[in-house]
């Protein structure tokens, strides 16, 4: 049931590879099921949109995946390295060699410009951009020595974005990047990942609740209940300048 | 917030604890003085003359404003202690023959008193007979008039005259080496010839009397007995030093409490408005539910008084405790019948008002704010804080920052005010340390002064009366003896227009190598060839200045009255004396080649054959052993001083502790969300660490030079504040003081940080995730 496309994406287009991903948080007596048993892939050069109602595990898996919590049961792996087994060390270098964030509420450091947003990542990254060129890449570069209060919603969002691909990372994980913002913004936000995605050939994976987003992915990964309980594949990819919400 | 409350209560404790300590034992002291003095009845003036007839009491009670007298007969006598072969000096005072003394009565600690039937009876005080472990019915000899006789101890008591028992011109006591003896009047009066007569005279004067008048005219009327000048309450040395104990008490109690409890409104400000700040929503909900303004006001005041209640109660439980402690290491010097703790309702209200009051004058603004915010505003987040680039990065240095360095520049330059007091209050806390090591610092200075380098002779032995020059060869010529100089003293009242001051004019021999006079600066003052030097502090007393003339009125001997140019006022530690060549002395005496005992060095073997045959010359009234003088010196200061160093680091830390911890879990509080964005991006646990911790440091590096600037400048103004007759306090700071002060800082602090470093390691980063700012 999971992939389709398997002729186009074989085992060294692998990139994260779960199986049977289970998260149960304790609180107290209660426990909540997360995940129930998630299987899922994720190859090179592909962007997916993940769907599902609220509570459904998206943001769960997300985290997991990109090293920032851990699992109950089940696997994980990246480039075939296990993921479920490393180390707090080991996860902190994973994320900050190969993972890319992009979150709803932007997470950016308030103290610095925009500029310097993304040379905190730059700094500490193997290999990174110009910080500039990053931002170029975002259609920022006239605001590069704006500081986080000083930027729109969705500016703040593609500094976070040009954060984000500054390290060059080998996944984007972006967790309700348009969350916060308008529907006009969202677009421009939208297409800078899917910019990079196309020009970079960064793996991409996008949490939302915009079914309409949907379009412009490869595949579309429907959660409900910590399951995975259905993936969609899109002949074409819309651009985001085609969706409208 | 726990934490944070506990850091701050630690301050409040702190605080109040050293208010009431200091406070207390001055009040329980001052109450156990007044009824000591009162139920013994203390004397208001004492008058020592060479001898007068019984019958001029009558004379002096007709004195007006003269309420009741009592005569006596004292004299200065050596000792000899079988088993201590040192010299030590009793001051022996008569006792009536008719019943307890009539003023300056005793407390009798155990046995009674001498029977006036017998003349070897005696009767010693509590620190002497302690000293050298003596109780009723031991015995020792004294050379009394030049004649050994062995006398035997009825009784151990207290005196409201000897409180603190010292040798006049001491730098601190020495219990074992110096006594008062009482001895019935008939022993004593035979021993010395006295029978109908009597040198020493005490009074008490009727409510409303002038004492200066009473002085002169009492003077006036004993001048012809040799009266030495009759001095009051406040001049008695027991008293005296006494009452510069209530002044350090009291100034204590005004510089340690207060620079607390600024500390802790300024804790207590940045928790309030951090508070306040995390809560708008909150206060916004309730004020929508119908709260007024003064109700939100209220809530919070309410917060800040139950947290320094808190401290208040554990403070006053913790001040009592410790007044108790710091009240039993005084009575270990100053001797009472018993010390009566009293704790006034008024000290414990003080506490209370003045921490609270300062507590929320402290946080009115973050209360004012709490309470005028209008629903709607609080309703919206709060608006971005501003930052921007930072001066220095403006300055060029900017390039070469790396973004974790900026953040923490920023972040401090964004709250210039919080920054700076939080530097402040780390710098207090290492001022207060440097405070408590100066006390050390400055008696080690000051005894280095004193007893080593102006005072060279290993032994000095005094005459009891101004003796030839003669005596000085005869020293010379003993055996065991290296080089010996001789001096004379006189005590005098110098008078300049109006003032007056009694005191010694010490007679030095020029270029004296044993007994130098130095000034603050340790350069050798040049005695002139004619006229007196005083130091400075007299100088003020008097009013005079160099080229002034001032009047001499000797009170021995011959008791001359000459007019003496003052040469210089120099700047000296110790007394309030005057100076002079002393030849030049004599020749103002008119007493010839006089000397009034001799300094000298000896080979250390031959030191106890020396002392014992100064025991057996009746010239010889006493001699001192300079190495006795320092180790007991430091004996009698080791208690306090210990007591003290150990309060000031409590409180220091607890200071330190307070601020660093406090700032640290704010800063973590105010910054968790983009440390753990920093986290989530790949930082280190290290490295983001870095950033929080970077700041404390910064703010701690800062704060520790600052806190010697402070620290020096608090010296200076306890030593201004401390000065008096018997001794001006050096300002001299070790720098293993301003190291172990920087240590303590240091080391709070860094406790602090590893408590913040262990909450920072343990961030949900998926939390910050979630919500917005
Ligand atoms: N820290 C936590 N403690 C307890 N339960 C949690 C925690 N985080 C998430 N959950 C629970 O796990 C389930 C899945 O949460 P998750 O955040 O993955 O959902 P989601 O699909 O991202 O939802 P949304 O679309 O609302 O963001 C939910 O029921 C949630 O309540
Ligand atoms: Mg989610």
């Amino acid at each position: 049931m999971i992939d389709q496309n398997k002729e186009s994406n074989n085992q060294d287009n692998l990139v994260f590879e779960v199986r049977d991903l289970a998260k149960i948080y304790k609180m107290g007596e209660v426990e909540v099921h997360a995940l129930r048993g998630a299987n899922l892939e994720l190859f090179s050069k592909e962007l997916i949109v993940l769907l599902g109602p609220s509570g459904s595990g998206k943001s769960t898996l997300l985290n997991i995946l990109g090293g920032l919590d851990t699992a109950t049961s089940g696997f994980v792996s990246y480039r075939g390295r296990n993921l479920t087994a490393a180390t707090e060390t080991e996860l902190t270098e994973y994320r900050r060699f190969h993972v890319g964030f992009v979150f709803q509420f932007y997470n950016l450091i308030p103290s610095l410009t925009a500029l310097e947003n993304v040379a905190v990542v730059t700094e500490i990254a193997r290999d990174p951009m110009k910080p500039e060129d990053a931002l170029a890449l975002v259609g920022l570069t006239e605001r590069l020595d704006h500081f986080p209060a000083q930027l729109s919603g969705g500016e703040q969002q593609r500094v976070a974005i040009a954060r984000a691909i500054s390290k060059n990372p080998e996944v984007m994980l972006c967790d309700e990047p348009t969350g916060a913002l308008d529907s006009q913004t969202g677009v421009v936000v939208l297409e800078a990942l899917e910019r990079v995605n196309r020009e970079l050939g960064t793996a991409t994976a996008i949490i939302t609740h915009n079914v309409d987003i949907a379009a412009m992915a490869d595949r579309v990964i429907h959660l409900s209940n910590g399951r995975i309980s259905e993936v969609a594949v899109n002949k074409v990819r819309k651009s985001p300048s085609e969706i409208q919400w | 917030m726990k934490g944070q409350v506990f850091a701050i209560t630690l301050v409040v404790i702190s605080g109040v604890a050293t208010f009431i300590m200091f406070i207390t034992t001055m009040h329980s002291l001052d109450l156990t003085r007044n009824s000591f003095y009162r139920d013994y009845n203390f004397a208001d003036v004492f008058v020592n003359l060479k001898r007068a007839p019984e019958s001029l009491k009558e004379k002096i009670k007709e004195v007006p404003g003269v309420n009741q007298v009592e005569t006596r007969v004292s004299a200065y006598v050596k000792l000899d202690i079988s088993g201590f072969p040192e010299p030590v000096t009793g001051h022996i005072i008569s006792v009536p023959d008719d019943g307890p003394p009539l003023l300056n009565n005793l407390y009798i600690r155990k046995g009674r008193l001498a029977d006036p039937a017998k003349d070897n009876e005696v009767v010693i005080n509590e620190t002497f007979a302690h000293a050298h472990g003596f109780n009723l019915g031991d015995q020792f000899a004294a050379i009394i008039n030049g004649k050994w006789k062995k006398l035997t101890i009825t009784g151990i008591v207290l005196s409201p005259e000897f409180v603190l028992v010292m040798r006049p011109f001491a730098m601190s006591p020495d219990f074992k080496r110096y006594g008062i003896l009482w001895m019935s009047r008939k022993a004593v009066s035979k021993a010395y010839n006295m029978e109908g007569a009597f040198n020493d005279v005490v009074l008490t004067l009727e409510r409303g009397a002038k004492v200066n008048d009473v002085l002169r005219e009492l003077d006036n009327i004993v001048d012809r007995y040799g009266g030495f000048g009759a001095y009051a309450r406040k001049d008695q040395l027991s008293h005296r030093m006494l009452n510069e104990e209530f002044n350090m008490l009291r100034n204590m109690s005004k510089i340690f409490p207060t620079i607390f409890i600024c500390v802790a409104a300024f804790l207590l400000n940045v928790v309030m408005s951090r508070t306040i700040n995390t809560q708008r929503e909150q206060i916004a909900a309730l004020k929508a539910f119908g709260y007024d303004n003064f109700a939100i006001g209220v809530h919070y005041a309410q917060l800040v008084v139950l947290i320094i209640l808190a401290g208040l109660v554990i403070g006053i439980v913790a001040g009592i405790w410790l007044g108790g402690m710091l009240g039993g290491i005084y009575m270990e010097v100053y001797r009472f019948p018993s010390l009566a703790f009293i704790l006034k309702p008024w000290v414990i209200v003080a506490a209370i008002v003045i921490s609270i009051a300062s507590a929320l004058v402290g946080t009115l603004h973050s209360l004012w704010r709490a309470a005028k915010q209008p629903p709607a505003e609080a309703m919206r987040p709060e608006p971005p804080a501003k930052y921007q680039i930072t001066l220095l990065e403006k300055m060029g240095i900017g390039r070469a920052l790396s973004q974790p360095t900026r953040i923490i520049a920023r972040n401090i330059e964004r709250k210039p005010v919080r920054t700076l007091l939080s530097i402040i209050g780390i710098a207090v806390a290492c001022a207060t340390m440097i405070s408590s090591g100066f006390f050390k610092d400055s008696v080690d200075y000051m005894v280095n002064v004193q007893f080593v380098l102006s005072q060279k002779e290993d032994m000095a032995v005094g005459f009891i009366e101004p003796t030839s020059y003669r005596a000085l060869y005869e020293i010379k010529e003993m055996e065991g003896v290296h080089y010996a100089e001789a001096f004379r003293t006189v005590p005098v009242k110098l008078k300049f227009g109006r003032a007056s001051y009694k005191t010694v004019i010490n007679g030095i021999e020029p270029d004296s190598l044993l007994h130098p006079l130095l000034d603050t600066n340790l350069k050798p003052v040049v005695l002139p060839q004619e006229g007196i030097i005083i130091n400075d502090y007299l100088g003020e007393i008097l009013g005079v200045k160099a080229g002034d003339m001032l009047t001499v009125e000797a009170l021995e001997g011959s008791k001359t009255i000459r007019q003496v140019p003052v040469v210089a006022l120099v700047k000296l530690y110790l007394g309030v004396m005057g100076y002079m060549d002393m030849k030049a002395l004599n020749r103002l005496m008119k007493e010839g080649d006089a000397v009034s005992g001799i300094y000298l060095t000896a080979d250390s073997q031959y030191q106890e054959k020396l002392y014992r045959s100064f025991v057996n010359m009746p010239r010889v009234s006493g001699t001192i052993v300079r190495k006795n003088e320092i180790r007991n010196f430091y004996d009698v200061q080791a208690k306090g001083m210990l007591f003290f160093t150990f309060i000031a680091t409590l409180m220091a830390g607890s200071i330190s502790i307070g601020v660093v911890y406090n700032n640290a879990r704010i800063a973590l509080s105010e910054r968790s969300r983009e440390l753990s964005s920093l986290r989530v991006l790949g930082y280190t646990r290290g490295e983001i660490s870095y950033i929080l911790l970077g700041e404390l440091a910064f703010i701690v590096l800062a704060a520790i030079p600052l806190g010697f600037l402070i620290g020096y400048a608090l010296c200076g103004y306890i030593a201004a504040a401390l000065q008096s007759d018997l001794f001006r306090i050096p300002l001299v700071i070790e720098l293993k003081t301003f190291a172990l002060a920087a240590l303590v800082v240091l080391a709070s602090a860094l406790i602090s940080g590893l408590i913040v470093r262990h909450k920072l390691d343990h961030l949900d980063l998926v939390e910050v995730l979630k919500t917005r700012e």
